[in-house]
């Protein structure tokens, strides 16, 4: 099954579409990754996470990064995200909640020539930030929007 | 004492001689032969009703004391109560008006003015209006939350509602409460009504979209993944008019998501904006309304925010409001309406849309009194029959109320105290949490409480009690919680519920601070603190995330209604309020 999924992964990079997909070890096997970043998923704080995994924590705030996600999380276990980048040569989008236990959830590397595109299910213990970071041209760029969890009820 | 039909329109001549009468009606060169003459204005009539919660028959229904609104919304509509209220629409205090738009004098009020809404009452006066229009000319529209709310709607899944909304003629509706029945109710439900059901917010999730049990549902799109018909178009006296249905974006939030797990919601203003973008391009129609179940406050700021709708026709926060709120956008000026609750009134809007736009209109919001209009007799004879079946368990009578018992405003209702001591009571708990729902009808000093009446606060698909313990620090984060959903200064994060009740416990409430800071000094009734780490026994109903394990919430209201025999509320468990000093969304309230 690994071997599969390794093969998806390497088809979908050849057509250049999406790469890696990782995701606090919940998309894929520890194992099936030479090195997996253990010292940015694992890391408690977000800055230190996002300085292992990325080589910075430098960041310029961007307009040309769309957060798609709601405002209110229908289910907190599986909140949808997608990130859409808009500037030249994007190399990776990496998602991180500021507020779960381990904030960086995910970090997809993109293949040259790709769209800055990123879709996925994010798990948020409580109300906070979702934040993209997108790193195209070697430099970092940020964008972030909120997303509320909350107990639920009493609607009128 | 209840006037009669004749008695209270010489009231009203008497009422119009002593300068009473508001504006408008004042101003008109004749003195108005009834209340519901409306003159024809424009070439297209859209009557919008919204949130009756299934009450077929009709109702007594306090509007609020306390409707709050913080950061922009302050002083604004719709968060405007009592005499500032009248004030605000250029509504003569005293009048019959006034007493159907605010809880002014309530108790006399209501005895002299008697019941409101009622779907005979109002399916006179459509009529009417229908034929007024003339034939064609007009469209019946339905906010939603139409098919819950009444022991028979609990009783019969929705079913007598469908069909006496297909009675009325309702052409179009969204949803809200709708949405609480199993989903393959929801679609045999909507199976069954001769309307058209839309909604563009509601896509199947895309795990369900896998093997979709509804893909035959004939508003199912499989390319767009939308649940429901998005949008409609219509043509009225030949102006192409196209509905776009917006449902009440936190329905899984809100009400349980176990009963609709394939469906996924949301405000979705982007999807909106495209849509609108889409009707104008393709349907080139001359007027574009959405048909909304946001709540006013999300519909003011959608309305700022898409361009390209001349109309929002919304309900949810059950705001009766007189006049339309004319909002401005980046490329043009939106009308957002609210039209009130519990069939208490219809909205009329006529509407001049000449070369392919919008010219002007004329808005009413028609209280519907039930002493001034003629029942239907078809409609009548309907009501009449599905409550038959249930006619003995709805009569049981249970206790006399001694006063005013309602459930709408920001803070516990006499009603809602009745429900929190209830549970304290009969569940042996220290502290008890009652949903802040905005519908439940009211009863007056001197009537006795029935079923029905307990029916009409509490019949939800999802009416199961608990009793457990929980900490200090849980009950805050609950109350939290639920400030947030109402007091947040972003109208996208309200839900449009009140705050949650409570009993055996009284807090500060600050509503102008942010999240996690608003509630302090909790107390049980006695005085004491709430610890954050010491455990109370509390008692609920209406959990969302699971079914709790007890008795519906009725049987136990019913069983302390038999108890106490009379009901007079010894302490109302409402907070005191900081920085609220002034606010016109408050008045004839102890604690401020």
């Amino acid at each position: 099954m690994n071997n599969l999924r390794r093969l998806i992964i390497k088809g979908s990079m050849a057509a250049g579409t999406l790469g890696v997909a990782v995701s606090a070890g919940l998309l894929m096997p520890t194992t099936v990754l030479a090195a997996w970043p253990a010292n940015a998923f694992g890391a408690k704080d977000m800055t230190e996470g996002l300085a292992n995994l990325l080589g910075s924590s430098d960041m310029a705030e961007s307009g040309d990064i769309k957060i798609k996600a709601p405002d209110i999380a229908e289910n907190g276990a599986v909140v949808p995200i997608t990130v859409t980048a808009t500037m030249a040569g994007v190399e990776s989008i990496t998602i991180a909640a500021p507020n779960n236990p381990a904030p960086l959830v995910a970090s997809f590397d993109l293949a040259g020539g790709a769209h800055g595109y990123a879709s996925t299910r994010i798990k948020m213990g409580k109300s906070g930030d979702v934040i993209a970071v997108v790193k195209a041209g070697g430099k970092l760029y940020t964008a972030k929007k909120g997303v509320k969890v909350t107990i639920g009820g009493c609607g009128g | 004492m209840t006037l009669s039909r004749r008695e209270f329109l010489h009231l009203m001549g008497m009422a119009g001689a002593a300068g009473l009468l508001p504006g408008s009606l004042r101003a008109s060169s004749q003195r108005p032969a009834d209340l519901y003459e409306i003159p024809r204005f424009g070439n297209v009539c859209l009557m919008h009703m919204t949130d009756c919660h299934a009450q077929l028959n009709p109702v007594y229904f306090r509007e609020p004391n306390v409707n709050l609104g913080v950061g922009a919304a302050l002083g604004k509509a719709p968060h405007l109560v009592g005499n500032a209220f009248l004030k605000h629409f250029g509504v003569a205090p005293g009048s019959q008006q006034a007493h159907a738009f605010s809880y002014l004098d309530y108790d006399v009020a209501a005895k002299t003015y008697g019941r409101v809404g009622g779907f005979a009452h109002l399916a006179s006066l459509v009529k009417r209006l229908r034929a007024e229009r003339g034939d064609g000319n007009s469209l019946l529209l339905d906010g939603g939350d139409t098919w819950q709310g009444s022991g028979t709607a609990y009783w019969t899944r929705g079913k007598d509602m469908v069909e006496a909304c297909n009675m009325l003629g309702v052409d179009i509706m969204t949803g809200h409460w709708e949405f609480t029945y199993q989903d393959r109710e929801v679609i045999e439900n909507i199976g069954e009504f001769k309307g058209e059901f839309i909604a563009q917010n509601v896509k199947v999730t895309e795990e369900a979209l896998f093997d979709y049990k509804f893909s035959d549902f004939d508003g199912f799109d499989e390319d767009a993944g939308t649940a429901f018909k998005p949008y409609t178009l219509r043509t009225i006296n030949g102006v192409r008019v196209a509905v776009i249905g917006q449902a009440f974006p936190y329905t899984p939030i809100a009400n349980p998501q176990r009963f609709i797990p394939d469906w996924t919601f949301g405000i979705q203003d982007e999807r909106m904006q495209a849509m609108v973008d889409r009707v104008r391009a393709n349907e080139k129609p001359d007027l574009v309304v959405v048909l909304s179940h946001n709540g006013m406050d999300v519909d003011l700021k959608m309305a700022a925010q898409v361009t390209g709708i001349d109309v929002i026709f919304g309900g949810h926060t059950h705001d009766g409001m007189p006049a339309p709120t004319l909002v401005e956008n980046s490329s043009g000026k939106t009308l957002v309406t609210n039209a009130g609750s519990n069939g208490k009134f219809l909205g009329v809007m006529d509407l001049d849309v000449r070369n392919g736009k919008l010219q002007g209109y004329q808005y009413r919001l028609v209280p519907i009194f039930s002493n001034l209009l003629p029942a239907d007799p078809a409609m009548q004879a309907y009501i009449d029959q599905v409550r038959s079946p249930f006619k003995a368990q709805l009569e049981e009578p249970l206790a006399l109320a001694e006063e005013t018992l309602y459930r709408r405003g920001n803070f516990n209702g006499t009603f809602d105290q009745v429900i929190c001591d209830a549970l304290n009571k009969v569940n042996d708990a220290q502290i008890s949490l009652s949903p802040g729902f905005r519908w439940g009808t009211t009863v007056i000093p001197g009537q006795t409480i029935t079923m029905e009446n307990v029916m009409d606060q509490t019949c939800i698909t999802y009416p199961e009690t608990y009793r457990r313990e929980m900490s200090g620090a849980d009950i805050k984060a609950i109350l939290e919680d639920v400030g947030d959903n109402l007091f947040n200064p972003d109208p996208y994060f309200q839900q449009g519920g009140d705050m949650v009740r409570v009993g055996g416990l009284d807090y500060v409430c600050d509503p102008n601070q942010s999240f996690g800071k608003r509630i302090s000094e909790m107390t049980l009734d006695d005085g004491t603190r709430i610890e954050a780490s010491k455990k109370y026994m509390v008692a609920g109903w209406a959990t969302v995330g699971s079914q709790s394990p007890g008795r519906p919430i009725w049987d136990v209201v019913a069983d302390y209604l038999r108890d106490q025999k009379q009901v007079k509320i010894t302490k109302l468990n409402t907070p005191k309020l900081v920085g609220m000093k002034g606010n016109p969304g408050l008045e004839d309230y102890p604690a401020a």
